[in-house]
């Protein structure tokens, strides 16, 4: 996988650098794209016109582009999540659970107490964040006490968020809203409710903090002394230890920051949609795939955005084609899997079109710490 | 006239941006001890490592016994009777001797069932234990390889070569780890094997050494072959000049020390290592101002975890230690840095470095968060930067510019980064642990005029050293540890080779023979 | 609780244990020879539906007119099939492509569950195909008649006794024949194993196939021998959870049947207590009372074998085993006051289980010493 050296870039090449970092992801994204066709031609259908309807359905009517940015702005937040936990060393496939908790609270704060206006909506924000901070901090505190993997904790805690999410909105449950058929809870207040950036559209303000986030982030990891112990634990936690860095902190202050992000993602999106509550069904799938839009990224804040918004178009108009050319949806997941698989494995991109690789880019190491050792 | 044992002619190998080996022509007697010396990087393990198989070569030929022969592993090599004893042991330390010697060669019983067939220990056991008998070499095939000694650990790799039948036997650099005494022991094991028929090549740079034991002597530099010739026809100043081109300064010219005030106390200082093992036990020693110790002693003596103690990476068990009269022995490792101390570590590449990251970077790996690289949350860049062009230029590292990953340099180059940001700052003890293991003899002199410099101006140097020469070069007082024990302090003047290899064998000194330090 | 309560607990907790060890012995045959595995759960799941697609085509092809097991031996060798490929796959990625071998498994779990939800959505949900069936319950003759162990141990479904003799295969292999020799070396160390001629990547490249056949057969459990259809995303964790009974089994087939079944225990608890004939709160606290009191017995035993040396205070050692001791005598009177658990609850007892013993359990356990680099051939 393509990993950038680990200073900022530096000014003076720009262009050159950002070319040469999205030669690799884009030659992915349409080899992907290619292999997709493939499937859709053996059971078909016109890939052209497939793909076409795809990119109507994400750009083509303002519709579709608020669709493409509402579907966008938990792919970045995520995304932006899995990136800095992986520039800690970190894997964090806790993403799912992180933003159940994160829209949990949210909304238990949003239909729970008055506020006014601006404030409730500040506190529910903080509120999500709060959550999934807390919630990624526990396989953070473990690992770095004990040195439990986090891959395996993380799943762990994605299932029993899932399932006393499942109980409290079940039929019996505290937060299951009054008279109603299905499990959901009741609708946030007003107050709590993000702002819409045009009038009678889905637009909400989300799609502001997102993209925010993503700057934050960039400036955290390249331009503080936080991000400086952050990457270098990820980088080598050896050489972190020896440099004074308290790298067991560190694991947990990562995993802590990387869960809020996944919790602002989650309450954003209980805030921001209609019908401004929580239900089953919510949100699942973007903790697997954001670590594909990271990936995708150079796990870099740019990067991120730049394939959160990808994704973001293929899911916004996925729905169009499959209403014109029968296309599942789920071609989607295939394709997306396919892109992580050739972007982590760039040198299948590498080969197929002859590009040489650079001496310092190189593997991500997330593996050196499985064995209980460290 | 007997066959040459082995012969290569030609050989050329190439790796990306170096030519390790540049048509090299070697020959090995019959029945002969040719010992191939060269400096870290001259190619002596590159080519043993084409002989062995492991590497093909880009142009040459070896011949066997006279016979041009194709090795394309080392399965083959050993058919041919070729065995290598590695610098690295290639030893499985979970397993045991037995099961370490059968390893691709497996005796099996019962049912044919191929890779599912019953192993036959009962029978390895026996054949490595008449086996080692025979040349008088004693293992003991059911002991697990961990919990041997390193000497022990030689000797199974010895037998693991002969099991195979090897008539040629490459050792490559089986002093490193291995006390004065030890490596009489194993001259006298290599003098056996010649007796009862076998070629020796032995790869070293220890000019000592080579002279000590070798028939012929072969210089390797920069990739080609020097010179041949005979141990009774040459001087230790020839090999090094050979060695490395130009006049080498085998001692380095120092005045004599001026001590000031205690700057490191250590008080019976008892560390655990990560097996919960104590490895330093009850360690007492100071270091003043001004003046160089150095610790010899074989790794595995406890001087790595003494040393991890001594920078707060890892918990002491009990004692004390103290850094300018303050009490530091539970300090984490930013206070001793903040207290003065500066550690150039023995693993460059895990704690010296991050290898991802760019040398400015790296230059300011501890002091990232101080002034002037720091104001409040934020990281200064410009003065990231202009620190990093006055060390490169100030402690001349070779590299392509500040931006480059410190991974893409030269070892030398990259302990030079090391040194470089340890030394920038304000230092009072400068603990360095095998400073120049694996550089060329330039990077080498670097270092030791750095430390010698360091000394000068009145930092306190504790040298951690496994190279015995190093330490009877540079030392002002030499103690000597063992088994996690300071054996003895004793002065520069009263140490030579022969005192200090017996400490470092564990072999303590009459109290008439111990003058106090 | 009684005994037929206790009994048919035992026997489901082999049951739910089988696909468990089956997934760890996956985990097993990759870590061993030094490559990690965390995409056991997407081959697993591979596994799952192959094994349905496989057993209802063949028996569409075949018209119905053969057994139904026959059917559901071709699901089941479909399936082994099809998850070795998919670590084949894997095996490419990390041993060939180098990539980063945790971010090689992502891929596979990512893209099992594209391609199975995939499949269901087009293909299984909306012809509503129905399954075969499910193996049958083989009782082994005069065995499975002794009390109490014959009906926990000889009266399952045939996988199970599959998974039984493999674990014995296993362990006997990876110790005494030279395949297991050579899988140990290549683990621990590469380049000695290289040094005598072993080819590293081609074991690597074998033994990561063979343990996705495993998950593959694991996966086939799910749906072949318990619920008898597919359903998306039917794994619920049991790769991940099988990966911890691999760490805690130390690395060995018995040690991994050995978790296993201690994980398989906590799911049929789960699932039996659900039947709301039983306090659950009770059993719980009976059951955790035991294994606590256990644990705290081992714990005191350690530290006055060990002495100084072990670091355990005397308080968590004495104070563990009496605080077993106090919920197992609670958890035995019968006046304990009835509190509902959700069921949701009494399903997460693995999830919480895995935690806990990955956070007692992975600093001190050592893996494979080579394990998770990718290997350099120079």
């Amino acid at each position: 996988m393509t990993e950038p050296s680990e200073a900022a870039p530096r000014s003076r090449n720009l262009p050159g650098l950002i070319l040469s970092r999205i030669s690799i992801p884009l030659l992915a994204i349409f080899t992907a794209l290619l292999l997709s066709s493939l499937v859709m031609i053996v059971s078909g259908t016109n890939p052209i016109e497939a793909y076409l309807a795809l990119a109507e359905g994400a750009f083509g009517t303002q519709v579709a582009i608020v669709e493409t940015l509402i579907k966008a702005t938990p792919f970045i937040l995520a995304g932006l999540g899995i990136a800095l936990a992986f520039r800690g060393g970190l894997f964090n496939i806790g993403m799912e659970g992180q933003l159940f908790v994160g829209s949990v609270a949210a909304v238990l704060i949003g239909y729970s107490i008055e506020l006014p206006p601006v404030i409730h909506l500040i506190v529910a924000l903080l509120a999500g964040m709060v959550g999934g901070a807390l919630w990624a901090a526990i396989p953070g505190y473990l690992k770095a006490r004990t040195g439990a993997h986090e891959v395996i904790t993380t799943i762990m805690t994605n299932f029993i968020a899932l399932r006393v999410i499942n109980w409290a909105i079940g039929v019996n449950g505290p937060m299951r809203a009054p008279r109603s058929v299905v499990p959901e809870t009741r609708a946030v207040y007003e107050t709590a409710r993000l702002p819409l950036l045009i009038s009678d559209s889905r637009l909400h303000a989300g799609i502001i903090l997102a993209l925010l986030a993503a700057v934050v982030v960039y400036w955290l990891l390249w331009r503080t002394v936080i991000g400086f112990e952050i990457r270098t634990v990820g980088a080598n936690p050896s050489a972190a230890r020896y440099a004074g860095i308290n790298v067991e902190l560190n694991i947990v202050r990562t995993m802590a920051f990387s869960g809020a992000l996944g919790g602002l993602a989650g309450a954003i999106q209980v805030l921001g949609l209609a019908p401004y509550n929580f239900t089953t069904g919510f949100n699942v799938g973007y903790g697997f795939d954001s670590i594909a839009v990271a990936v995708l990224g150079s796990i870099h804040p740019f990067g991120v955005t730049l394939a959160a918004i990808l994704f973001g178009a293929m899911d916004a108009g996925a729905r169009l084609m499959q209403l014109r050319t029968k296309v599942p949806v789920d071609i989607i997941t295939i394709v997306q899997g396919l892109i992580l698989t050739f972007v982590a494995a760039n040198q299948i991109i590498r080969s197929i079109y002859r590009i040489r690789e650079r001496a310092e880019e190189g593997p991500v190491k997330l593996s050196e710490l499985w064995g209980g050792r460290g | 006239m007997t066959p040459e044992a082995l012969r290569v002619r030609g050989i050329t190998k190439r790796f990306p941006g170096v030519v390790a080996n540049d048509n090299i022509d070697f020959a090995l007697a019959q029945g002969e001890i040719h010992a191939l010396l060269g400096e870290n990087g001259a190619g002596k393990t590159t080519l043993m490592n084409v002989v062995y198989g492991l590497y093909k070569p880009d142009e040459g030929q070896i011949f066997v016994k006279g016979d041009p022969v194709e090795i394309q592993g080392p399965k083959e090599a050993l058919a041919r009777g070729i065995g290598m004893v590695h610098q690295h042991f290639m030893l499985i330390p979970v397993m045991t001797v037995a099961e370490n010697l059968m390893l691709g060669h497996e005796i099996t019983t019962g049912l044919r069932l191929g890779p599912l067939a019953k192993v036959d220990r009962r029978r390895v056991s026996k054949e490595i234990t008449d086996l080692a008998s025979r040349y008088g070499l004693e293992v003991d095939p059911e002991a697990h390889v961990h919990q041997l000694s390193v000497g022990e650990q030689q000797r199974v790799e010895i037998v693991k070569a002969l099991y195979r039948g090897a008539e040629v036997l490459i050792l490559d650099e089986p002093t490193a780890v291995l006390t004065p005494q030890e490596t009489e022991d194993l001259f006298a094991v290599m003098r056996s094997l010649i007796e009862q028929g076998k070629s020796i090549i032995f790869i070293t740079h220890k000019l000592k050494e080579v002279l000590a034991i070798a028939t012929r002597i072969t210089v390797l530099r920069d990739g080609k072959v020097v010179g041949t010739t005979e141990p009774s026809k040459t001087t230790e100043a020839e090999l090094a000049r050979m060695m490395v081109g130009r006049e080498v300064l085998l001692r380095v010219e120092k005045k004599p020390a001026q001590p000031g005030g205690q700057v490191l106390i250590v008080e019976d200082l008892q560390v655990m290592d990560a097996r919960e093992r104590t490895v330093v036990r009850g360690v007492s020693f100071s270091v003043r101002a001004g003046e160089v110790l150095g610790i010899a002693g074989v790794q595995g003596n406890g001087q790595a975890e003494l040393v991890e103690a001594l920078t707060g990476l890892t918990p002491v068990v009990a004692g004390k230690i103290r850094l300018m009269g303050r009490e530091v022995t539970h300090a984490r490792p930013r206070i001793f840095t903040e207290t003065g101390a500066a550690h150039v570590p023995e693993d460059r590449h895990k704690h010296g470095l991050v290898l991802a990251y760019p040398v400015d970077e790296n230059l300011i790996l501890q002091t990232y968060y101080l002034a002037p690289f720091a104001s409040g949350f934020n990281i200064n860049p410009k003065a990231v930067d202009a620190n990093a062009r006055r060390l490169v230029r100030e402690f001349d590292v070779r590299t392509p510019s500040i931006e480059t990953p410190a991974g893409s340099l030269s070892g030398g180059n990259q302990q030079k980064v090391i040194v470089a940001r340890e030394l920038s700052r304000e230092v009072h003890l400068l603990i360095a642990n095998q400073p120049t293991r694996g550089l060329d003899v330039g990077s080498i002199e670097y270092i030791h005029h750095r430390i010698i410099e360091k000394r000068d101006e009145g930092v306190a140097v504790l040298l951690v050293s496994s190279e015995l020469e190093e330490i009877l070069n540079l030392s002002d007082r030499i103690a000597v540890m063992y088994g996690g024990e300071i054996l003895a302090v004793i002065p520069a003047e009263q140490a030579t080779a022969e005192r200090v290899g017996l400490l470092m064998a564990g072999v303590r000194e009459t109290p008439a023979e111990l003058i106090p330090a | 609780m009684d005994d037929v309560f206790f009994v048919g607990l035992l026997s489901l907790a082999l049951v739910k244990a089988t696909p468990l060890a089956l997934g760890a012995m996956c985990g097993l045959m990759c870590e061993r020879s030094g490559v990690i595995n965390i995409g056991i759960e997407g081959m697993m799941l591979i596994g799952a539906m192959m094994s349905f697609l496989g057993s209802v085509l063949f028996n569409d092809l075949t018209g119905g007119e053969l057994p139904k097991t026959i059917s559901l031996l071709v699901g089941l060798l479909v399936a082994m099939l099809s998850a070795g490929l998919i670590a084949l796959l894997h095996a490419r990625l990390s041993i060939h492509y180098k990539v980063d071998q945790i971010i090689s498994g992502t891929v596979i779990n990512l893209l099992a569950v594209g391609i199975t939800n995939f499949t269901a959505n087009a293909y299984i949900d909306p012809n509503h195909l129905a399954g075969v069936g499910v193996f049958p319950v083989l009782e082994i003759p005069i065995l499975s008649k002794i009390p109490i162990l014959g009906p926990i141990f000889f009266a399952h479904q045939p996988l199970v006794y599959v998974m039984l003799i493999l674990v014995a295969v296993v362990q006997y292999a990876l110790f005494n024949t030279p395949w297991g020799l050579r899988t140990r070396a290549v683990g621990e160390h590469p380049r000695a194993a290289d040094t005598v001629g072993i080819n590293v990547l081609r074991t690597r490249y074998i033994n990561v196939t063979l343990g996705g056949v495993l998950a593959g057969m694991a996966g086939a459990f799910l749906v072949l021998q318990s619920v008898g259809r597919f359903q998306k995303l039917m794994t619920t964790g049991r790769g991940f959870i099988a990966l911890a009974a691999l760490i805690f089994g130390k690395w060995t087939s018995v040690g991994a049947l050995a978790s296993g079944l201690l994980f398989g225990f906590s799911e049929a608890l789960g699932v039996r207590l659900q039947l709301g004939d039983v306090n659950e709160l009770q059993a719980l606290t009976l059951l955790s009372g035991i294994g606590i009191f256990l644990l705290g017995l081992v714990w005191l035993i350690a530290k006055l074998v060990r002495g100084k040396d072990d670091k355990r205070s005397l308080a968590l050692v004495i104070g563990t085993p009496v605080v077993g001791a106090v919920m197992v005598a609670s958890g035995l009177l019968s006046t304990f006051p009835k509190i509902e658990i959700p069921i949701q609850f009494l399903g997460l007892l693995p999830y919480i289980l895995t935690i806990l013993v990955l956070a007692g359990v992975v600093g001190r356990a050592i893996a494979p010493a080579a394990i998770g680099k990718a290997y350099e051939k120079q």
